[in-house]
């Protein structure tokens, strides 16, 4: 009898949830800000089956309406790669220890 | 590139997002965390881009539709100003739930590039997979872009109530799972894009009846919401990088909006209903009766000056005048003077999660003189002053000797403990919860009735 992969991937969906359920929790929450914008960056990592879906064209189909739907989400995710983490990194940097003032 | 070892780098590259969440436990690790993260996308990017082994006309596209994006993200990331991050959050959450509704509407039209079978003929369970990931993502998008103009101020902040508000939105959901169970079956066209449509109207029938200050459960919930939509995707395209990354951002989003539902005392369900913050009808009898102590920036001056110990309580009224920055030079001035200063925040204070560290940090208070509820709330007690600027609700104590009160059993900052209490707010208006707040009207507390960034300025002036 052979195990469906499908099982395997739901094995690790579930385990993850537990994982980000104990990772999540040992966030400080004056960190909870840059938690948002950390997971919206990371969640962009949809942009792997945009980028399948652009790179699948050739010459005469680039520009089919499959292809188009692709570059837009390549192009969506982008924004939100970038913006993402570098907003974070940004608010991070204003986290640093400072010195006292006596 | 062969299909194990490229799950073996997705893998990987799902390992350290788990790390770059990780990171976050404290200040000092967040920016190793947040390099891993950075890496893992690297990763997962060109190991995508490697695997498509020949050289195709779409790589330029690709190339292009990628670096104009990631230029514009990255502009928007330098240009934004702190306040405007809860804005910021809501409008990329959009993205991601569109990126996910296109890259469905990309692998239904054309299956075979992700070997889910062909059109038409499309396998069972990626059917199913795409369509939940399609409707979570078009719901994600709809919702936050009235998150975005809400919180932006393009539209009002108040409830948009009906008749029939909760039955329609019900109808909608159960429509959805109806016309997924229609597509397993016919695998036809329309019937994907209705899907699509119906969930874009109800993410936005789901939001508009949502106060503004609700916001903060709002974000965290869209936050889960884009989470869920790409790990649907990720189990359309097998990808474990897009599973572990959905789950851990699903789960995410879920437990910030539980720990901002309890520093509300509500339940979850009382929030998405909506609907919340009306008008107090005892509002305007109580304000002719009862006398107020108002007074000006030197009476504040000189009852910090002369203060032992002086505790900030900061709200969404700093974040609106700006006035982080002025604060910090008042705390400056007062620590000059020998005076301990410390801030205590609210969970639900402004208009996401950690809205007020961010602020605060922005201005360069050490976090470590900024606390959580828990560990300041005794402190009140023994402090002299309690500065309140631009909060109201969150000290209300209603919350804990009104019954009747709509923020009954909310847990609320004791600064009705402390020795004085200074308010700085515009006017006497309630607060979003729309109750009077006691606190106004007591004898040791002097209200400031001004813009939050002048009153803290001229303060800062009467110190010398």
């Amino acid at each position: 009898m052979e195990i469906d992969p499908i099982i395997f991937r739901l094995s690790i969906f579930v385990l993850s949830i537990f994982v980000g359920y104990y990772v999540v929790w040992s966030v400080t929450p004056s960190l909870h800000t840059p938690l948002m914008s950390v997971t919206n960056a990371i969640s962009s990592v949809i942009i792997v089956g945009a980028i399948i879906a652009g790179l699948s064209g050739d010459i005469k189909s680039i520009f089919d309406t499959s292809n188009m739907f692709g570059f837009l989400a390549i192009f969506l995710a982008a924004i939100n790669i970038f913006g993402g983490f570098l907003v974070t990194q940004r608010m991070l940097q204003m986290y640093k220890k400072k010195k006292k003032n006596k | 590139m062969s299909a194990n070892l490229l799950a073996i780098f997705y893998l990987i590259s799902g390992a350290l997002f788990i790390l770059a969440l990780r990171g976050l436990s404290s200040p000092e690790t967040s920016r190793r965390g947040n390099l891993f993260g950075i890496l893992g996308m690297i990763i997962a990017i060109t190991v995508t881009f490697l695997s498509i082994g020949n050289f195709s006309i779409g790589f330029i596209y690709v190339s292009i539709f990628l670096l104009v994006g990631g230029s514009i993200g990255a502009f928007i990331a330098y240009k934004i100003p702190m306040t405007a991050m809860p804005e910021l959050v809501a409008g990329f959450h959009s993205l991601v739930g569109l990126a996910a509704v296109f890259v469905a509407i990309s692998a239904f039209l054309n299956p075979q590039v992700f070997n889910l079978g062909l059109p038409g003929d499309i396998k069972l369970s990626s059917l199913i997979e795409m369509s939940i990931g399609a409707a979570i993502g078009a719901i994600t998008f709809s919702g936050s872009v009235i998150a975005f103009l809400k919180l932006r101020g393009i539209m009002s902040g108040s409830p948009i109530i009906f008749r029939w508000q909760h039955y329609i939105n019900l109808l909608l959901a159960l429509s959805i799972i109806v016309l997924i169970f229609y597509l397993c079956k016919t695998q036809s066209d329309s019937i994907f894009w209705k899907i699509i449509v119906i969930s874009f109207l109800l993410g936005v029938l789901l939001i508009i009846p949502i106060g503004g200050a609700d916001m903060p459960v709002v974000i965290s919930m869209l936050n889960s919401y884009s989470g869920w939509a790409a790990a649907g995707i990720g189990f359309t395209l097998e990808n474990t990088a897009l599973i572990i990354t959905g789950a851990l951002v699903g789960s995410s989003g879920a437990i910030l909006s539980y720990i901002m539902c309890k520093g509300m005392n509500r339940s979850f369900f009382n929030v998405i209903l909506g609907g919340f913050g009306g008008t107090d009808s005892t509002l305007q009898k109580n304000r002719n009766k009862k006398p107020v102590k108002s007074g000006n920036a030197e009476d504040a001056a000189f009852l910090m000056k002369n203060a032992s110990s002086v505790i900030i309580v900061p709200g969404y009224g700093m974040a609106v005048a700006q006035a982080q920055h002025a604060l910090k030079e008042m705390a400056d001035n007062l620590k000059k003077n020998g005076v301990k200063v410390s801030y205590a925040v609210h969970p639900v204070a402004g208009r996401m999660p950690g809205h007020m560290n961010v602020l605060l940090a922005e201005a360069n208070v050490p976090y470590d003189e900024v606390f959580e509820q828990e560990n300041i709330n005794n402190d009140f007690a023994s402090t002299d002053v309690a500065f309140v600027i631009g909060a109201n609700d969150v000290t209300n104590p209603a919350a804990k000797t009104d019954p009747q009160s709509p923020i009954y059993g909310m847990p609320i900052l004791d600064v009705e403990k402390s020795k004085s209490v200074l308010f700085v707010k515009r006017s006497l208006s309630p607060g979003y919860a729309g109750i009077d707040n006691e606190l106004f009207y007591r004898d040791n507390t002097l209200m400031l009735f001004s813009d939050a960034k002048k009153m803290t300025e001229e303060i800062v002036k009467n110190f010398n």
